[in-house]
């Protein structure tokens, strides 16, 4: 009753005054807080960057927003995008970096291709100088758009501040939809200095309306019939199995048709390694299993997978007997490398999950009688699996790399998340970790980006606290982010960094071996820092290992280590990666040892 | 962008072999925002399809422009063209005009040599066989307006040869599909003349 009483003498502050004391309360906000509550509003908790002239008032906003969104500050701006690409790999949401004009947006770079080619959501807002300079050669000027066009699912240059929020908006919406990729949002300062309180809407009303795909029955009801029939068909599947989370639907359709299956590296971890229809990862370094039974097949099943080059060699001869069923998102990538005959424009989830449902309703007799006809084909495919299986190799006196997978394997129970550079490293990761999950293998494909897996590894930790994630890099990728192990001391994230040491840049040390008469042209890496005591100098556990005795007490003890981790891990120098397939040539050209 | 001078001394040679060049020509519907046409320009270079001829105006509704491009390539090619056109985010709408009974014109001002006299009733002759203007006149020169399709302007180009051009700027292609599927017949014709 008291607080009735209260109200006349609220109400007598004269109406003029309360209108000034209103605009005195909430002003118009400026550009910088509009992208931040953009951000925050679009679900983002975590921002990896690095500040600069253009981006100071943005920055100044991630100060007062400091409890609402958290800012990881990195050494070098690609770092900050790789971190984020982590982020995105390990959850599926969005991830997003914050760098500045110039150099700044050109260092981001390397990360914003790495996330297009592997198609990762990504956000990379890059300060821009004011919009009065652009064009003038001013300090830090680089012309963003222009740089990062080719590389983008989209991109913005923000020209009014009215635009700013539709724009964080939808750019949000088209990294994640479709087949995702990173969107690019160039802010010119003074757009961030603006105040506005009338936001206005651009295109976003009608961008998507038009481009939604439906699945085309006929061709549904034609892949099911070939599915139920055919009698040597296989499943290529890749990274769009893991984008689009269809791994169960997968394992309902191959498991009820009894289906070989085969993943990508991308696809990894999209379909259970150690499963009995996985015949193992395909391509230049899959296994001899699985490139045959594709040579061999007669219903090629592709689902999520862009007939990479990496994967198919010599193109006229891939799979040359099978019908094509291409399951894709995108329809550009329909057609594109090999003619499909059948094609089911949809993302893996909605295409294999329909497909489920129509087994369910077919005949039942009728795929059990298919499965029965596919007991011959079962018999040559465990023939090529058990005639050449990987083979871990083993010494008393040196540490071999496989060995060092299976035994990180072992110590991690197979749980872990395993990140990647590109390499020997990374193709031995792939083939010596039988992955159970998706989401958990992180690796650049399709740029195949060295230095990518150590900052990778910080955003991953960071989105998957309760998981115990380890980078597998070599020795060289790990000298070109390793500016990043201060970020994780910093910030307490238990990163844990393995350094697969041969003292070369491997991979290419092999194909110059086996290519190029074993001249060695500047591969050498023996002359390095000692990683031990750099991890130290950092403030982080340093491990070497250099005895294949000393390997499971090192990664135990590295592991079990409550702080940053860098494991120099010391392993035979001239070890090749086997099998392999020459680049362009027929799969069935593959060498095996 | 075509080049004048090849334009000029081969077009009887590009007529003679049109139907192994396949021309084809694409229209995209596109937002009219700086950089939009970049991307789309973009798309074609880096995966090395050839733009032959680019236009681009505004529609009807002021915030999307129509954007017709003539390349050239296998229907592979252009599969490939339209698919990566329409992954665009800010593309509304990609239509291979060729592909059905369509209109398509372009434009030309040729600035031509010629001396009062019969030279300059012999290009008089020309304008009116192929109902050109003459847009402008001088004692030694004359500026000629030509509208048709690609192969009437290369035709009425390859007749002005005999007499001095000095300068050609043509506008590239627009297109629009017919109202009916008439044409189909005629342009089948058309081609078959132009091969013969």
């Amino acid at each position: 009753m008291t607080s009735v009483a209260n109200i006349p003498a609220v109400s007598s502050v004269p109406a003029a005054a309360a209108q000034i004391l209103e605009t005195v309360k909430t002003p118009a906000p400026r550009g910088a807080e509009i992208l931040v509550r953009g951000l925050i509003k679009n679900g983002v908790e975590t921002v990896f960057g690095l500040p600069g002239g253009a981006v100071l008032h943005i920055y100044d906003e991630i100060w007062r927003f400091r409890d609402e969104i958290s800012h990881y500050l990195v050494r070098h701006e690609q770092g900050a995008v790789h971190a984020a690409e982590g982020y995105a790999r390990a959850t599926g949401k969005v991830g997003v970096a914050l760098v500045t004009s110039g150099p700044g947006a050109t260092n981001a770079v390397t990360g914003i291709a790495t996330a297009y080619m592997d198609s990762i959501p990504l956000v990379v807002i890059t300060g821009q100088v004011p919009s009065t300079m652009i064009g003038t050669d001013a300090f830090q000027e680089v012309d963003t758009f222009g740089v990062t066009l080719p590389i983008v699912k989209h991109s913005y240059l923000v020209k009014d501040v009215r635009d700013l929020e539709a724009i964080i908006d939808e750019a949000f919406q088209i990294a994640k939809s479709g087949k995702p990729g990173p969107v690019v949002i160039d802010v010119p300062k003074d757009i961030t200095a603006m105040l506005c309180d009338n936001p206005r809407k651009l295109h976003a009303e009608y961008l998507f309306e038009s481009k939604e795909e439906t699945i085309d029955e006929t061709a549904l009801n034609l892949v099911v019939e070939k599915l139920i029939n055919a009698r040597q068909p296989i499943f290529y599947v890749g990274g769009g199995i893991v984008t689009a989370d269809a791994a169960n639907e997968l394992m309902r359709v191959v498991e009820t048709l009894q289906i070989p299956v085969t993943p990508t590296l991308m696809g990894l971890g999209g379909f259970p390694t150690a499963h009995d229809l996985c015949l193992g990862m395909l391509g230049m370094h899959g296994t001899y299993a699985s490139n045959m039974a594709v040579s061999e097949s007669d219903l090629l099943v592709a689902v999520g997978v862009r007939f990479d080059d990496r994967v198919t060699g010599k193109l006229a001869t891939f799979a040359s007997n099978a019908e094509i069923v291409h399951i894709y998102i995108d329809p550009s990538n329909i057609g594109k490398v090999k003619k499909a005959h059948v094609s089911l424009i949809a993302d893996a989830k909605t295409a294999l999950g329909k497909i489920a449902e129509k087994l369910a309703a077919a005949d039942q007799t009728e795929i059990s009688d298919g499965v029965k006809n596919r007991e011959s084909w079962w018999l040559k495919v465990n023939d090529w699996r058990n005639s050449a299986p990987f083979a871990c190799e083993y010494s008393q006196t040196e540490i071999k790399p496989q060995h060092l997978i299976e035994e990180l394997y072992r110590v991690t129970n197979g749980d872990a998340i395993i990140v990647t550079d590109v390499g020997q490293h990374q193709m031995w990761a792939a083939q010596f970790y039988p992955f159970k999950r998706s989401r958990q293998w992180l690796t650049s494909g399709g740029l195949g980006t060295m230095g990518f897996g150590l900052p990778a590894a910080m955003g991953a930790q960071l989105a998957c606290p309760d998981s115990q994630v380890v980078a597998v890099v070599g020795d060289g990728g790990f000298q070109m982010t390793n500016q990043e192990i201060i970020t994780a001391i910093q910030y307490k994230i238990p990163l844990k960094v393995i350094i697969m040491n041969n003292g070369y840049l491997g991979m290419v040390r092999q194909w110059q071996e086996m290519f190029y008469d074993r001249a060695y042209s500047e591969v050498d890496l023996s002359i390095s820092p000692d990683f031990v005591k750099l991890a130290e100098a950092y403030g982080a556990q340093g491990l070497r290992a250099e005895k294949p005795e000393d390997l499971k007490r090192v990664l135990e003890e590295g592991l079990n280590f409550k702080g940053v981790t860098i494991f120099d891990i010391v392993v035979s120098k001239e070890e090749n990666v086997f099998p392999i397939i020459p680049a362009g040539q027929d799969t069935r050209n593959m060498i095996l040892k | 962008m075509m080049n004048d001078e090849k334009a000029l001394s081969s077009s009887f040679i590009v007529l003679s072999s049109s139907l192994k060049i396949m021309q084809h020509t694409i229209s995209i519907l596109v937002a009219n925002e700086p950089g939009e046409l970049s991307r789309i320009v973009g798309l074609f270079s880096a995966r090395g399809f050839n733009i032959e001829t680019i236009c681009v105006g505004k529609t009807l509704e002021p915030a999307w422009s129509r954007c017709t491009i003539v390349t050239e390539g296998d229907d592979r090619t252009i599969e490939q063209i339209i698919k990566q056109c329409g992954r665009l985010a800010r593309v509304r709408e990609v239509r291979a005009v060729t592909k059905s009974p369509h209109i398509e014109r372009e434009m030309a001002l040729i600035d031509v040599s010629v001396s009062a006299g019969r030279e300059r009733q012999e290009i008089m002759n020309l304008v009116q066989i192929f109902r050109a203007k003459v847009v402008d006149i001088s004692h030694e020169k004359m500026i000629l307006e030509l509208s048709g399709d690609w192969r009437k302007v290369d035709t009425f180009i390859e007749m002005l040869k005999p007499f001095q051009i000095n300068e050609v700027t043509r506008t590239g292609c627009v297109a629009i599909n017919r109202l009916s599927p008439f044409e189909t017949a005629e342009a089948e014709t058309q081609t078959a003349n132009a091969a013969a």
